[in-house]
């Protein structure tokens, strides 16, 4: 399939901090690209330029062919974008918000209304269609903010975590959509920090960290880059020190990584059922009770820890 | 063009959407509004306007006919209360008064006005070479002076309706036959003697303006003074409300959002220029339409109210952009807006009248869109039409023009979105 997106070299700086430093990656027409990383990774600055509402310090990005630094104005009419903050007039109805997006969007007249209708099925509010926007809960905003951006059809759909802060019957929802959406054809750019989300939704993954993509594939190959390493999820008491322990398991022999957040320590170890006796050992020499212990497969939370040394929830 | 229109629609239906802005918008100034024309008993049969003893000086050169008639219509009982005349010889030494903020005016009335009308001997078709009366109008006093210079505008107007009329009369009567070249004369100064008569009426002056479609007579109202004042103060909020919506929207994501649409920053722009606009006419418009069901004002020529209203707007759109541009925050624009309000409406003379006011004051004063506006409207109030209203009009256009591009100068410099 022909790359409907081309990023080369990025840059964001603000002042003397880069946010965004030389990012190039491809996407393909018809695939799910996620851009997975932490807070503060540098995702939503790249979206921002490449949604054209950031002018990139140096380089470019071409999206269905077009620059997005010399010809903004045709990107924006090939893109939809479903910002990671609500972005809707409370005061108007969910109806009257799609009407009014889809006239920012150039359409009108019957296509407008025949289209809202079916935005409006689509993500599952067409009974609450005349109801102001402020009287909705968080997940119903959600899904109205998405619909938005789904108005004009674009070839290509960014959005910019989208399930940030929502419950998880809404959640679920929200992925469906964006499954049904890709089998429809559409092409998107879905930045999470979700390591679940990217697993489920991407035919490729980008991770990104400090502005830098340090990793690009498909899961597959992104999970062969720790090898067939596993990881050990320790869950330990609310009182008990997380990080002393995470250091202590590094000395033990076959654990490659070993980070602490919150109540859990994330030990990555080519063969659990070599080092579990240890690290329960250890665990009890310092007197810290293990509540329980979850072994899972290599995944891109393993490949982030992998690759930065931190875990992906940090 | 269409989406400008569009956002700008987008905004006004925001807006009254807003419970505590309509408060604002249009219950406090209509109460507000209330509660003065209680204080001022005009809602007590009291009809007081609140302008009374104006002080006039007559500087009679003429001494002939016409001349004393002009000088009874402001010595008249019916004007007892209105006007305060005094009589003077020396019209130099009249101005110099003025000058000294002694009176509100001067109304020179030259030598020579009545031969300058009447028909004279032989030649009663040609009067001779017209001189002009002279209100020399104390600055400082502008709604004083006004009402001085409407009583002489409309005394000159029946004047020159009776000089033509009876001009065209005479001609009649010529070619019909029923009167000689000879007898002209003495029907022409029997007329002038009717004109005279006429003039004096004492309706001339008390009932100084006119409908001219209906003939109906209007007194000045208090109200047609305070309710453009309240609704011109509360209207500077009403455009720092729809300046606030500009960097509201940036906070709440819609400006990005817009931003990533194909809608240029032009027309986002000019959207919610007009959206502030749509809101602030509106605002003024429906303010009007209750105060006029139920107070009963009247506001003047519909017409004149328009444009004016639309040009008021206009002006103080230009300052809801301005302050909008120095600040950072929509809470900066609500707390500098709030403050601008009630300066602009203590300086514009919503509170107290501006001829009340030091000199230095009343000149400050004209930076607001509310001087220049209720300028206008006290205009359209006292019987005047759109044409008497080009100086305030064009006043507030050109303040808004310039500080929309001051406006966009900030706006460009600071950026609406981080880049």
């Amino acid at each position: 399939m022909p790359n409907i997106l081309e990023v080369q070299n990025l840059v964001k700086n603000y002042g003397d901090f880069q946010a965004v430093k030389g990012v190039s990656f491809n996407i393909e027409e018809g695939e799910i690209f996620s851009l997975l990383g932490p807070n503060g990774a540098g995702k939503t600055t790249t979206i921002s330029m490449l949604s054209t509402l950031y002018t990139p310090t140096s380089g470019d990005a071409a999206i269905g062919g077009h620059s997005v630094t010399k010809d903004p104005m045709a990107v924006r009419g090939v893109i939809g974008v479903v910002p990671q903050d609500l972005a809707l007039y409370e005061d108007l109805t969910a109806r009257e918000n799609l009407i009014f997006w889809g006239q920012m969007y150039n359409l009108s007249g019957k296509a407008l209304n025949s289209r809202v209708d079916e935005v409006l099925e689509q993500i599952g509010l067409t009974d609450k269609a005349k109801n102001r926007v402020k009287t909705f809960s968080g997940g119903m905003k959600r899904r109205v903010n998405i619909g938005v951006g789904l108005l004009h059809k674009p070839r290509l759909l960014f959005m910019d975590e989208p399930t940030v802060g929502i419950d998880p019957q809404s959640r679920r929802a929200i992925l469906d959509t964006v499954k049904d959406l890709n089998k429809q054809g559409m092409t998107l750019l879905y930045t999470t920090h979700y390591m679940e989300e990217a697993e489920e939704l991407s035919n490729r993954v980008g991770i990104i960290d400090h502005g830098e993509l340090i990793a690009l594939g498909t899961q597959k190959e992104l999970t062969q880059q720790v090898g067939q390493a596993e990881t050990l999820i320790l869950h330990i008491g609310e009182n008990d020190d997380s990080e002393a322990l995470a250091v202590t398991l590094k000395t033990i022999q076959g654990v490659q990584q070993a980070e602490a957040v919150d109540h859990e320590v994330s030990i990555v170890c080519a063969e659990a059922e070599d080092v579990l006796a240890a690290v329960v050992t250890k665990a009890n020499d310092r007197g810290i009770k293990i509540r329980s212990i979850d072994i899972r497969e290599p995944n891109l939370e393993a490949v982030f820890l992998h690759l930065t040394g931190r875990a992906l929830r940090d | 063009m269409l989406k400008t229109f569009l956002i700008g629609i987008k905004d006004l239906r925001l807006a009254f959407r807003d419970r505590a802005a309509l408060i604002l918008m249009l219950a406090a100034p209509f109460v507000l509004t209330l509660g003065l024309g209680l204080v001022t008993g005009r809602f007590s049969g009291n009809n007081n306007s609140g302008l009374s003893d104006i002080p006039v000086i007559i500087v009679n050169l003429d001494n002939d006919q016409m001349g004393d008639a002009l000088t009874d219509v402001f010595t008249s009982e019916e004007l007892a209360d209105l006007m305060e005349p005094v009589l003077g010889s020396d019209p130099e030494a009249a101005r110099q008064l003025i000058d000294e903020d002694q009176a509100a005016a001067v109304v020179i009335i030259p030598k020579g006005f009545t031969r300058s009308i009447i028909p004279q001997e032989n030649n009663f078709a040609t009067p001779s070479d017209p001189v002009k009366i002279e209100v020399y109008a104390n600055p400082s006093r502008r709604t004083s002076a006004g009402i001085v210079k409407s009583i002489v505008d409309e005394f000159l107007s029946r004047v020159e309706e009776g000089r033509v009329s009876g001009s065209v009369s005479i001609f009649q009567l010529m070619l019909s036959g029923r009167i000689t070249p000879g007898q002209a004369q003495a029907a022409g100064i029997a007329m002038t003697e009717q004109l005279q008569t006429n003039t004096t009426d004492s309706d001339l002056a008390i009932k100084l303006n006119s409908s001219t479609a209906a003939g109906e007579e209007v007194d000045f109202d208090i109200l047609a003074y305070l309710a453009p004042g309240m609704a011109l103060m509360f209207l500077m909020y009403t455009v720092s409300y729809g300046g606030r919506s500009i960097l509201a929207e940036k906070t709440q994501g819609t400006l990005p959002r817009l931003l990533v649409s194909p809608t240029s920053s032009s027309q986002i722009l000019g959207g919610k220029v007009f959206g502030i606009f749509l809101t602030g006419a509106a605002q003024m418009l429906i303010l009007i339409g209750a105060s006029s069901l139920f107070f009963q004002l009247k506001w003047g020529d519909p017409i004149g109210v328009i444009v004016l209203v639309l040009a008021a707007v206009f002006g103080a759109t230009g300052w809801g952009m301005f302050i909008t541009a120095l600040a950072r925050t929509p809470a900066q624009v609500a707390s500098i807006g709030t403050a601008v309000m009630l300066i602009f409406g203590i300086l514009g003379g919503s509170f107290i009248s501006l001829d009340q006011m030091p000199p230095a004051i009343q000149t400050f004063s004209r930076i607001t869109p509310n001087s220049w506006a209720l300028d206008g409207f006290t205009t359209l109030g006292l019987g005047g039409t759109l044409t008497n209203l080009s100086t305030p009009i064009a006043a507030l256009l050109a303040m808004g023009i310039s500080l929309f591009l001051v406006s966009v100068a900030l706006f460009g410099k600071k950026n609406l979105v981080q880049k």
